[in-house]
């Protein structure tokens, strides 16, 4: 086995007297002072967002406008710190996406508990709840941090889809053939 | 008039005794919970003549948060951003320790690939904490150039992990049986860029602290721990190579595919303030250069292991389409995966020590019992024997050479 024994001189004489420190030290010192600044100034300048950011969660749409959400509850299940709270509800039967059936009434993420692990975005089965690059909110109050439904689409937008699951199922269904 | 007693029982009469021991015809002080010099809300309990301390007296569990509990109640993929929060210095390296651990119980092996890159996040980790042990060290001996130097250095850590896992702080990046996600293009490159720029730095520090007297005289001989008393007391990681035993788990127990890199394992002759110091600066050295190893022979391949799919997650494109996968999704979420009943204990070489993970499993998608065994715990308790007969400015010395973090120690 490869081992490394860390052998020690005790100080000579000159390194006693300080001074070689000291003129070492100052050498170090003056060569990181030429160096350009490291720091940012915040509010200024904003840090690079890499891709894939795990921000605020928040709900998307489809590209057709409809709440991707099927209010499966499966995010509110597994999110570790319980962040998040879904009210199910039905879709009205004359709506034109009345073939999804459901969508959430109410749906809350409490932004002082979520801990952005992104766990509710690795299950959803619907690529309905997203991450967002966003990493600073702010409010006032608790209540403010609670973020609604409105909100949270707002905050998410749309997000193009990449399998219309449910665009085809209702094309089949129209087609007489409902299991695909 | 009859002053009532209540008695709460065994633990009152052993606290009473343990502060029976202080009421002597020295001064009782107390440092922390909240003193900067204690790393984390610890709290000692010192009895000083004078300026020399007689005895010292660690008080934890500002930080208990019943992690071992909480694991009981949720599954086993759940847990991963809990273990983020226990060395919250080097999380990334907890991440993989707990996934290895329920990898064990499971009997699943993870691709090459997956290996190589837990074992650069590992490495990663190894410099996060030790680049902050150092720095904070500095400190505590009054250098505070130091800090703003590994501090620099830190950061462009936080930056990779934050590319590479979403997160700068809070990692969470490893699944049972892989990771949360491949590498990003290119990562591999910023990698070695900042491992590159880290080397004349680490020689700067070295060459600000090392010789220097005044550093010299307030380490050297300052908390000796014998060999004996660092294996008797269980110290492990960096505290016990100082004291001269070669025990390093990537090399005796390798995990991960550590067999594969070149590395040495540093370790100190006298075991006092001063060789930690050094143990933790070769070690940084070290870990550079494993991870250039481990980009030199990065394997391509998934990063999930195919076995694992089929308890822990199915794969996404199949949830969105097919009824058999989403119906899986929601039986493992709900449920939690699968797990053969057993038990299993795995301890890997975490920056402060061996992290170990004894879980007890009865089958089922939650852990009956869950264990951590933290190494900044043991390392702590050797404080009340080496503390007595220093002075009090030597206790920072003497805990920032120990670097532990509470919130795996009090978990
Ligand atoms: S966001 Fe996704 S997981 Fe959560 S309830 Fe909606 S569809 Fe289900
Ligand atoms: S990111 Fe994590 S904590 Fe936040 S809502 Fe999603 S699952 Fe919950």
């Amino acid at each position: 086995m490869a081992t490394k024994v860390l052998e020690r001189k005790p100080l000579s004489l000159a390194e006693r007297s300080y001074l070689p420190q000291i003129v070492g030290g100052l050498k170090i010192t003056m060569r990181n002072m030429l160096k350009p600044p490291v720091t940012l100034e915040y509010p200024d300048e904003r840090p690079e967002i890499p891709v894939g950011y795990r921000g605020v969660p928040t709900l998307v749409r489809d590209p057709n406008g409809r709440e991707k959400c099927v209010s499966c509850q499966l995010c509110e299940f597994v999110c570790p710190p319980k962040a998040i709270r879904i009210t199910p509800g039905e879709i009205p039967e004359d709506a034109e996406t009345a073939h999804v059936e459901k969508a959430p009434k109410e749906f809350e993420i409490n932004m002082l508990r979520c801990i952005y692990c992104g766990l509710c975005q690795e299950v959803c089965p619907e690529e309905a709840i997203f991450l967002q690059d966003i990493y600073s909110v702010t409010g006032y109050t608790r209540e403010e941090f609670a973020f609604k439904k409105e909100k949270l689409y707002e905050l998410g937008g749309t997000l193009p889809d990449k399998h219309f699951k449910w665009d085809k199922k209702k094309a089949a269904e129209e087609h007489g053939n409902p299991h695909h | 008039m009859a002053v009532k007693e209540i008695s709460i029982g065994d633990i009152g009469a052993r606290a009473a005794a343990a502060d029976e021991e202080f009421k002597g015809d020295e001064m009782v002080i107390n440092m922390g919970p909240s003193h900067p010099a204690t790393h984390g809300v610890l709290r000692l309990k010192v009895e000083v003549n004078g300026e020399t301390v007689k005895a010292c007296d660690p008080i934890i569990g500002y930080l208990h948060r019943g992690d071992e509990k909480i694991a009981e109640n949720m599954t086993y993929n759940q847990f991963i951003p809990y273990t983020d929060r226990l060395d919250y210095i080097g999380p990334i390296h907890n991440n993989v320790t707990f996934a290895i651990a329920v990898e064990r119980l499971a009997k699943l092996e993870v691709p090459p690939r997956c290996q190589a890159i837990r074992v650069i996040c590992c490495e990663l980790a190894r410099l996060q904490s030790h680049l902050l042990g150092a720095g904070v060290y500095g400190m505590d001996t009054g250098a505070l150039t130091v800090f703003m130097y590994t501090f620099t250095q830190r950061e462009k850590l936080y930056t990779l992990m934050e590319q590479l896992t979403g997160a700068r702080f809070t990692t969470s990046y490893t699944r049972i049986g892989g990771l949360a996600r491949d590498i990003p293009e290119g990562w591999l490159g910023h990698v070695r860029k900042v491992v590159d720029e880290m080397e004349p730095v680490l020689d700067e520090i070295d060459a600000l602290l090392s010789r220097n007297r005044i550093f010299y005289d307030r380490t050297v001989g300052v908390g000796v721990i014998t060999k004996e008393d660092a294996i008797a007391y269980g110290l492990t990681g960096p505290c016990l190579r100082a004291s001269g035993v070669p025990l390093d788990l990537r090399k005796d127990k390798p995990y991960c595919g550590y067999e594969q890199y070149d590395f040495d394992v540093p370790i100190g002759t006298n075991g006092d303030s001063y060789d930690r110091w050094l143990v933790r600066l070769e070690e940084m050295r070290q870990s550079i250069r494993i991870i250039k190893q481990a980009i030199d022979k990065m394997p391509d391949g998934p990063f999930y292991a195919e076995e694992a799919k089929k308890i822990f997650a199915p794969p996404k494109k199949k949830i969105l389409t097919s009824m058999e996968e989403l119906i899986q999704n929601f039986m493992i979420v709900t449920e939690g995966p699968q797990m053969p009943p057993g038990e299993v204990y795995f301890e890997a070489e975490n920056p402060k020590g061996a992290l170990g993970f004894y879980i007890v499993s009865r089958g089922g998608g939650v852990p009956y019992r869950l264990k951590i065994r933290s190494p900044s715990f043991c390392n702590l308790s050797i404080v009340p024997k080496i503390m007595p007969g220093h002075m009090i400015a030597d206790i920072p010395v003497i805990l920032g050479s120990l670097d532990f973090v509470m919130g795996e120690c009090d978990r």
